[in-house]
């Protein structure tokens, strides 16, 4: 069964910050079919949360529409909320609670029986690792086991239909890496589909089969991530020689090169170009028979981040946390 | 998946908010503090009145104020929830949004009764004589009362999302002279004409009026209509502005 999960048209959503308009979201139109995995690229303030808070009723939109599962997010909340389940970027359950209790009661919310929400807080906390923590106060937690807790309370009633909102924000690398991992399962499992928001390039990379791009509130691009590469951006070749005058004469060879962008600095040629590394042999023979030695070479597969550089001449990681440095694949230092 | 009333919406918050109570029972008597102070070292400076001791004066006052005291902080739980997130999440589930207000106030009534039980315990030795039948009234007539103070209080922490200074502020602001005004202290009657004017239109007069008659074992139908008046007056409209902004809570 393959349904629209997702629809929006024109949906837009405006904040009044100090009597100014923010226009948070401006005229997003999305769709998302059942079963897709999702991520929303962006950097902080893009319109990502705020798309994510109009989804799942928590906000209503300001003109525009949108329908998740095909009810419409104003005039049938409580059938959206029905299937949706939603991990926001707080913790779920309460401080001053248990994990198991809290569990329970979010069963009860979704209209399970006592018995039937006890069976599924005892499955999800088997399967998240959480069963050393979960009759403890959830304020003791460390943060993966509080952000796995979140987790299960999202996936109490098996929604159809799952939000992430920075999902792995503050964990360390680690914990990433395992919440990335039950996410993928769910999904493989299940068939749950999953739309998440991150700031995180390797994230988005790693998990999503479809990357919508989001600045400024509306969308910039919307494919997979191998795809947005090779659209958006081209490996890149760093070529170093002994001196800056080798570095030039490299630069105005590689010039003729069909489809490069060459940029030289100092003893050091970039070449951004598609298929990169099959290119580097033929590179290096060339130059080689000009009488042009090649001290070194690497080649960069292009990361989300150059999409989003080439997209809109702003790095993603400014101001973003962690290490989203770039997917080096090979890097191999060639003797001349 | 079967489908969810209001009712049993009211009864999935009412029961999630009651179970840290249960988990550590204790937590009832940490805001009982300072009106346990009160009963303590104000008390004994009270002179006998005829017929008995002044606790039998005093200890439906501290009832109240014990009530006061533990709605009126109660949104602080909330204000903490909406910061962690807690309450972002209950939002998204399908539970009504009169249910998350109505649920939490009906909670405050299970550590009045606690605390009433209490202070009453407390008290019976040294001197306060005890109407089994006037309590029951009384706590009757405070739940109503609590369920008001306990919506007024969520609704404070609703108010106070991106100021939690304001919470306090208010709480702490609006307190003391509720306090005083109701007379649970000191009996307003011999104050002055403004002072009276302002402790008749507190709701709370009335109720520690009722209660004062109530825990005596006598049961005056005007004042403890007054009272009940008061109470259903404060919860209706605790409860409304609640759910309203429950409403409009993200």
């Amino acid at each position: 069964m393959n349904a629209t999960m997702i629809q929006t048209s024109g949906l837009t959503r405006h904040f009044t910050v100090k009597k100014q308009t923010v226009k948070a979201v401006r005229g997003l139109d999305l769709q998302v079919e059942e079963g897709e995995l999702v991520a929303l690229l962006g950097p902080n303030g893009a319109g990502k949360s705020t798309t994510l808070r109009m989804l799942t009723t928590l906000i209503p939109p300001t003109s525009g529409t949108a329908a998740v599962a095909g009810y419409d997010v104003v005039v049938q909340q409580r059938e959206v909320r029905r299937v949706i389940g939603y991990i926001g970027q707080g913790n779920g359950a309460a401080h001053s609670q248990r994990g198991r209790d809290e569990l329970v009661s979010q069963g009860r919310a979704y209209g399970m029986s006592v018995r039937e929400s006890r069976a599924r807080a005892a499955e999800l906390i088997a399967s998240l690792d959480l069963a050393a923590v979960a009759d403890r106060p959830v304020s003791s937690l460390s943060g993966g086991q509080k952000r796995r807790l979140d987790i299960a309370m999202g996936l109490i009633h098996a929604p159809r239909l799952l939000f992430l909102d920075e999902p792995s924000t503050g964990l360390d690398p680690q914990n990433r890496a395992n919440l990335q991992e039950h996410i993928l399962k769910l999904r493989a499992e299940h068939g749950t589909t999953i739309v998440l928001t991150t700031h995180y390039l390797d994230e988005a990379d790693a998990m999503a089969e479809r990357v919508i791009v989001i600045d400024h509130g509306t969308v910039i691009a919307d494919d997979t991530p191998a795809r947005l590469k090779a659209e958006h951006a081209g490996d890149l070749i760093t070529l170093g020689f002994a001196s800056a005058s080798d570095a030039a004469r490299a630069a105005a060879r590689l010039d003729a090169l069909a489809g490069a962008a060459v940029t030289a600095a100092g003893a050091t040629v970039e070449v951004r170009v598609a298929g990169g590394s099959r290119l580097v042999p033929g590179i290096i023979r060339d130059l080689d028979a000009a009488g042009i030695a090649v001290e070194s070479t690497a080649v960069n597969r292009p990361t989300l981040d150059d999409v989003f550089l080439n997209l809109t001449g702003r790095s993603l990681r400014e101001g973003a946390v962690g290490n989203s440095g770039t997917d080096t694949v090979t890097a191999e230092e060639v003797a001349a | 998946m079967s489908g969810t009333t209001m009712i049993t919406d009211t009864v999935t918050v009412f029961s999630r908010e009651l179970r840290p109570v249960l988990r550590d029972p204790f937590s009832v008597v940490f805001s009982m503090i300072q009106p346990l102070v009160f009963l303590g070292l104000f008390a004994p400076l009270l002179p006998d009145v005829e017929g008995g001791s002044a606790l039998q004066w005093f200890v439906p006052g501290i009832v109240v104020m014990s009530c006061l005291f533990s709605t009126s902080f109660t949104g602080s739980n909330l204000l903490f929830e909406i910061q962690t997130g807690a309450h972002e999440r209950t939002l998204v589930t399908p539970l009504r949004r009169p249910a998350l207000i109505v649920g939490r106030a009906l909670k405050e009534i299970v550590p009045m009764i606690v605390q009433t039980a209490i202070i009453v315990a407390v008290c019976t030795p040294f001197g306060f004589d005890l109407h089994v039948g006037g309590v029951a009234a009384g706590v009757a007539i405070l739940a109503v009362m609590a369920v008001g103070l306990g919506a007024l209080s969520y609704t404070l922490a609703l108010a106070s999302k991106n100021t939690e200074w304001l919470f306090w502020t208010v709480q702490q602001t609006v307190l003391f002279p509720l306090l005083l005004l109701a007379g649970i202290l000191l009996p307003v009657d011999d104050g002055p004409g403004w002072l009276r004017a302002l402790s008749s239109a507190n709701p709370l007069t009335y109720v520690v009026d009722a209660e004062r008659a109530l825990f005596n074992g006598e049961f005056p139908a005007s004042t403890v209509l007054a009272a009940v008046v008061a109470s259903v007056a404060v919860a209706v409209l605790g409860l409304a502005v609640g759910t309203r902004a429950m409403r409009r809570s993200s």
